[in-house]
């Protein structure tokens, strides 16, 4: 016997107190936010971060956004992880609501290869109102030239579009950023994956 | 592990829906790049049953201040299967809804309905071992919204589910049966096949029902399926 998937409707503008309560300040707790990796997770800490622009190019204040990640050494935690204790989550996730300039931002260590002829990457989902079905996406790293030229998925899209899909190395006072902007059309338009 | 089957776009609604103005300007223009579903696709996070705490089931109790909620006192009990039928355990349901008087706790909901101090109107649980899960809440109530003149968004509790892997996302919303505003509901509509979308309506149970105590709704949910064959590397 065979089901059809229930539709995907639209996460709406009113998310914040239900799934990134704590971020937003409501009395609820989350279970996921925007630590990826804790302090004593191995590898090289990285904060990720970026803006979401809509069609006007006007940042979006209501999107939320989550990640999926290998840990330094290229693996995925398949078990649940208490970030607190054991340093590395692998999923993260972020409403651009609570910064100024409506940034998403993410506390990670930088992911490790996964197999063969892939670059690192962090797989990204984009939901907010005037969605009815999220978005999938990557984040790959741009001091990853060499890598990044070998990935088949990264190689898959056409050459004048792959630099949507390249965060940018930053270094500040305060560590290792990487930045990258999602255009949800445009010029500019973020490549999104079919997954 | 194997890999998920593609998404059925069928079942979905279209990034770009006229009918709902928003995703004129944020749904993407260009259709999905298609890539082979491969190791990141198939993990996915898992969730240990202590991110669920005691409460946090029932959204009758979690945000009580000076007394109970107001309103019509429901059960909500569902299936997490796939495509195939299989039963789905372990997966985390997080919920978040309107209070009977159909205004959100949320900060920028302006709409002059009142709130209620003893509702916030978020909780979450997950499925035991065979794919069920459960929770108590407020049935919640209609509001108005600007899409277009007379706007309003039929009665709906919003739900969020990872599923077995980061594929198998989704998030959606319940609605109930009867309810005259899905007709008119561009939301529920821009999921083309009526088929599909009448999937979002819960049933009314009076095996779930509670005797007095609350009105029970069954509302299964369908995620994607994986492929027969396992995935190469
Ligand atoms: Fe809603």
């Amino acid at each position: 016997m065979s089901y059809g998937e229930t539709p995907s409707q639209t996460v709406g503008p009113y998310f914040a107190y239900g799934l990134t309560a704590q971020q937003y300040g409501y009395d609820f707790t989350d279970v996921v936010d925007p630590v990826v990796a804790g302090p004593d997770a191995d590898g090289e800490h990285i904060r990720i971060t970026g803006q979401v622009f809509d069609g006007n190019n006007d940042p979006v204040n209501d999107a939320m956004i989550e990640i999926w990640q290998a840990d330094a050494n290229g693996t995925y935690a398949e078990n649940p992880v208490d970030v607190a204790s054991t340093g590395f989550r692998g999923l993260g996730r972020c409403g651009t609501g609570t910064d100024a300039q409506n940034r998403f931002y993410f506390d990670t260590v930088k992911p490790g290869v996964v197999a063969d002829g892939a670059a690192p990457f962090v797989n990204v989902i984009v939901f907010m109102r005037g969605m009815l079905v999220h978005a999938f996406t990557r984040f790959y790293f741009a001091d990853e030239a060499e890598l990044n030229a070998r990935d088949d998925i990264l190689q898959s899209v056409p050459a004048d579009r792959r630099d949507t899909l390249i965060a940018k190395r930053v270094e500040t006072r305060t560590g290792v950023e990487y930045r990258i902007d999602i255009h949800m059309q445009g010029d500019a338009e973020t490549v999104f994956f079919d997954v | 592990m194997s890999t998920f089957k593609p998404r059925d776009w069928g079942s979905h609604a279209p990034f770009i829906a006229p009918g709902y103005k928003s995703t004129l300007l944020r749904g993407p223009s260009r259709l999905p790049l298609a890539i082979k579903s491969g190791l990141t696709e198939g993990t996915g996070p898992r969730f240990a049953p202590a991110s669920v705490r005691k409460l946090d089931f029932d959204l009758t109790k979690n945000g009580v201040t000076n007394g109970e909620p107001l309103g019509e006192r429901i059960v909500v009990h569902g299936k997490v299967m796939d495509t195939d039928g299989r039963p789905q355990p372990n997966i985390l349901v997080e919920v978040w809804q309107a209070n009977a008087a159909g205004r959100y706790v949320h900060k920028v909901d302006q709409h002059n309905a009142p709130l209620d101090p003893n509702f916030r109107g978020s909780g979450r649980c997950m499925t035991d071992a065979d794919g069920n899960y459960m929770f108590y809440t407020i049935k919640p109530g209609a509001y108005p919204w600007g899409n277009h003149f007379n706007a309003w968004r039929p009665n709906h509790i919003h739900l969020s589910l990872f599923g077995p892997g980061f594929a198998t996302r989704l998030v959606t919303q319940m609605y109930f049966p009867g309810d005259p505003l899905l007709e008119l509901d561009p939301i529920f509509l821009e999921t083309q096949d009526p088929v599909a979308r009448e999937r979002l309506i819960s049933k009314f149970s009076i095996e779930k029902t509670e005797e007095g105590f609350a009105l029970g709704y069954q509302f299964d949910i369908v995620l994607r399926g994986r492929n027969a064959t396992p995935m190469e590397d």
